[in-house]
């Protein structure tokens, strides 16, 4: 799995980081995403499609093939 | 009682709460028949954008969509688009829509959003425009670009986003509503007094304390609008943001019960294999201890997925802490939990004379509601403080209420 952020669309609403602080994180100054591992491990897999999903700037996506 | 799986769900509504629903179902292990009927033709797109950047120009419209082409039939769902639900058949679980046809479900999900209010006499008055879908968006965009004076009737998020973006395109804007400050309801006193301050730094005319007499209009063309107080503003354009109204319409002989939204239990649950989700839903939020429904981004995704766990069997309250944000002018605006007007306001982060800050509102029982002005993962952090108040056992016991925010 590889994600994909599109930094202009993220709002900064944190919710990644609140299910997934060890594969997001958020900018101190304007918190936008900041993505700590591209390439997360196949336990983390789950979380990160919640991200995903929940994500309200619909900023985050996966190539699940990579 | 053992939970019966279904073989077929057809959600009702294909945008942000329904197409996250149908991803939902997928993501946890729905191998049945999918169906999103959706009454607008364009594929799903997302709506925060509309008064902001697609207004403004700086996406192309086609940008707001939710998801990629390929992303939408990896979810192996029948798309019905175009096509407006008219009238639902609750105890088979029938849905009739405006083209003739009818879909038969095993769990039927209301994700139909809301409908915008209107002014009397704005309909079928040129000029007048209403921002609920992307068509809108850029049918006033478009206005906008061959007129000098805009009035933005409504000073709620939309309201406030839209008189924000056409001064940025270089419109003279006036921006009027009953409220004292732009966002009062859902930002409380403070925060919307800088508000304020900020559209007014930024040229927006403000009048607060406002409510409309009327629509002027000459030849079927609006001129302007007419306050109680007898001023009058002059407009090329108006845009109406007064609210909207739960999209209940065709529910109405559906045996459903209907009450400023579809009424719900703590899952979500209007009636024996029936849901609702959104803008649309009405639900007894179990931490709260009352009904609640959402008009915000967050709560479509959050609710879709806590829906998608119980039609498949997971049978757990929806308890979110509500979140919402707003972006005008440069200053994002977030915040987390719901403001209570006799609620004390705390500072717990930055200052607000450097234009960055968080503050807290504290009720009788602890924190509600953080609010964070341009300082977004400070706000998060501080979001822990008022978990408690929306996920503990309620000892309260409000009969029912509502808010809205974007």
């Amino acid at each position: 799995m590889k994600i994909i952020v599109d930094e202009e669309k993220c709002c900064g609403a944190g919710q990644c980081v609140l299910i997934a602080p060890d594969v997001f994180d958020q900018r101190d100054d304007d918190g936008i995403v900041v993505l700590l591992d591209a390439r997360p491990p196949v336990v983390r897999h789950d979380a990160v499609r919640e991200c995903a999903a929940v994500c309200p700037g619909a900023a985050i996506s996966l190539d699940e093939d990579a | 009682m053992k939970h019966t799986l279904p073989d077929h769900v057809l959600v009702v509504g294909a945008s942000a709460a329904g197409l996250s629903t149908a991803e939902a179902l997928r993501r946890k292990g729905f191998g049945g028949r999918l169906t999103l009927l959706g009454a607008e033709t364009a594929l799903p797109y997302d709506r925060p954008p509309l008064s902001k950047q697609i207004l403004s120009g700086i996406w192309e419209p086609t940008r707001a969509q939710l998801r990629a082409k390929e992303a939408l039939d990896a979810l192996d769902a029948e798309f019905l688009l175009g096509d407006a639900a008219t009238a639902l058949d609750a105890g088979r679980r029938t849905v009739r829509t405006a083209s003739g046809g009818s879909v038969t479900a095993d769990a039927v999900v209301v994700a139909t959003g809301v409908s915008p209010r209107a002014l009397p006499g704005q309909d079928g008055l040129r000029g007048v425009h209403r921002l609920r879908a992307v068509s809108d968006a850029v049918a006033l965009r478009t206005a906008l670009l061959g007129a000098r004076r805009l009035v933005v009737v409504g000073d709620g998020v939309l309201g406030a986003e839209t008189a924000a973006t056409a001064r940025q395109m270089g419109l003279d804007v006036c921006l009027l509503g009953p409220q004292p400050a732009p966002l009062t309801a859902q930002l409380g006193p403070y925060v919307a007094e800088c508000l304020a301050d900020l559209h007014r730094q930024h040229g927006v005319a403000l009048r607060g304390g406002a409510l409309v007499d009327r629509l002027l209009s000459r030849d079927g063309t609006v001129t302007g609008v007419r306050l109680a107080d007898g001023e009058e503003l002059a407009a090329d354009v108006v845009v109406t943001a007064v609210g909207s109204a739960p999209a209940t319409d065709w529910l109405r002989d559906s045996g459903l019960v209907l009450d400023d939204g579809v009424v719900c239990d703590e899952r979500s649950r209007a009636d024996e294999g029936i849901w609702a989700v959104g803008d649309v839903a009405r639900w007894r939020h179990q931490g709260l201890g009352r009904t609640l429904r959402l008009e915000n981004r967050t709560n479509a995704t959050e609710q879709a997925l806590a829906v998608a766990g119980n039609i498949l069997g997971e049978d757990r309250p929806y308890v979110p802490v509500p979140y919402f944000w707003t972006d005008q002018f440069d200053v994002r605006i977030q915040a987390f939990g719901l403001p209570s007007p006799d609620a004390r306001t705390v500072l717990v982060e930055g200052d607000p004379a450097e234009g960055r800050f968080v503050v807290r509102h504290d009720g009788p029982h602890g924190p509600v509601c953080v609010l964070g002005w341009r300082m977004p993962k400070q706000t998060r952090l501080h979001r822990a403080s008022v978990v408690d108040h929306y996920t503990r056992p309620s000892r309260r016991t409000t009969p029912s209420a509502g808010m809205s925010s974007a």
